[in-house]
């Protein structure tokens, strides 16, 4: 069971703490044992404690801090924000925030779907076991 | 010339409250009273002193003076405002009840009354709820909203939800034995004044799809669900 996901130029990592949780940056530089410099588009690069990130499996060909143009690029030319949304951890992130962001209505039209869904499911079975008796 | 508004804002900014930025005769200046007095020869202008009522001819001793010096208490002229609307709460928002008969019901609000109740209503027909005065503070408002321009409402205030006085109770023999048990039977006029607001409130309803059934439900707190985090 070797390491699959490593501390590298490029690595991009999940913020799991603090003021920019839930944000996706891309590491630029190392800066001792236990800290990394980070950028994103959106953001100031900053430092940032190894233990507030999340590596990710994406990894993106930049040299050592690079321009925030550079930076730009290629992330557009890896098309992190995509891979990031079509995998499974960044889609279940994507589902927890729209259930956060639900009301009071649309937690009752889920609930009122749910119970449908689950009479379908209930009925086609009940009807499968009366055909094959076994 | 126009008559003149109080000005609003004073003059004196408050450096520390109550000390002002500016001295006495500072704001004397400010004010442009010396140009008042300028105006009207040098006096600043004055109504004419209104005539004292005149003292009653006899003024009798009076019978009895108090043994000590009572101090009379001060007037209180304090008028309490109605309570504030929470800016969540529209008319046509629907609310979630959290206490009294009805808690957990959603109902819609249609307006608020001088004496600062909400007046909602279920509507009658989809969950038994209604018209009604509630606190606000017994409310939590939702950001869904119902159409309620079809409802009129102005007819309703306070004074048609007092209770009727009970009648004075006459003490004779045969009243005491008997408890009277006084039919409470709502008056049709209640009952047509709920349809003529629930109609157009219900046509409006059923433009939503799935609201009726909503309004209908109860709001309940499930295993796992905090309400503190939760989006109204």
């Amino acid at each position: 069971m070797p390491f699959k996901r490593y501390v590298e130029i490029g690595r991009v990592a999940l913020v799991n703490y603090g003021k920019e949780y839930g944000r996706l940056v891309v590491i630029v530089d190392v800066i001792d044992q236990n800290r990394a410099l980070v950028d994103a588009p959106d953001m100031i690069r900053g430092q940032i404690n190894f233990k507030r990130l999340s590596l990710t499996d994406i990894k993106i060909d930049i040299p050592r801090v690079p321009k925030k143009k550079t930076l730009i690029e290629a992330m557009e030319t890896a098309d992190v924000k995509n891979k990031w949304e079509k995998s499974s951890w960044g889609r279940k992130l994507i589902v927890q925030k729209r259930r956060a962001a639900l009301n009071d209505f649309d937690r009752y039209k889920v609930m009122v779907a749910k119970i449908k869904r689950g009479r379908a499911i209930r009925e086609k079975l009940a009807k499968l076991k009366r055909e094959n008796p076994a | 010339m126009a008559p003149s508004k109080p000005r609003s804002k004073s003059r004196n900014p408050l450096l520390i409250p109550g000390i002002g930025k500016f001295s006495r005769s500072k704001m004397y200046h400010k004010r442009g009273i010396w140009a008042l007095k300028a105006k009207h020869g040098g006096t600043f202008p004055r109504h004419d002193p209104k005539p004292a009522a005149p003292e009653p001819a006899s003024k009798k001793p009076p019978k009895f003076y108090p043994a000590d010096d009572v101090k009379t208490p001060v007037p209180n002229r304090r008028k309490p405002k109605p309570a504030k609307l929470r800016a969540s709460i529209t008319p046509g928002t629907v609310l979630i009840l959290l206490a009294g008969r009805f808690m957990g019901k959603r109902v819609v609000f249609l307006k608020q009354l001088p004496s600062g109740l909400l007046l909602i209503t279920g509507p009658f027909t989809v969950n038994g709820v209604p018209l009604r005065r509630v606190n606000q503070a017994y409310v939590i408002a939702t950001s869904t909203k119902v159409d309620i321009s079809g409802v009129n409402v102005d007819k309703f205030d306070d004074k048609y939800f007092a209770k009727d006085k009970k009648k004075a109770y006459k003490k004779s023999e045969s009243s005491f034995f008997e408890t009277e048990k006084q039919e409470k039977k709502l008056p049709q006029q209640k009952k047509d004044d709920q349809k003529a607001v629930d109609t157009p409130l219900i046509k409006a309803i059923e433009a939503v799809e799935y609201l009726r059934g909503y309004l209908g439900t109860k709001f309940t707190l499930r295993s796992g669900t905090k309400p503190h985090e939760l989006q109204f």
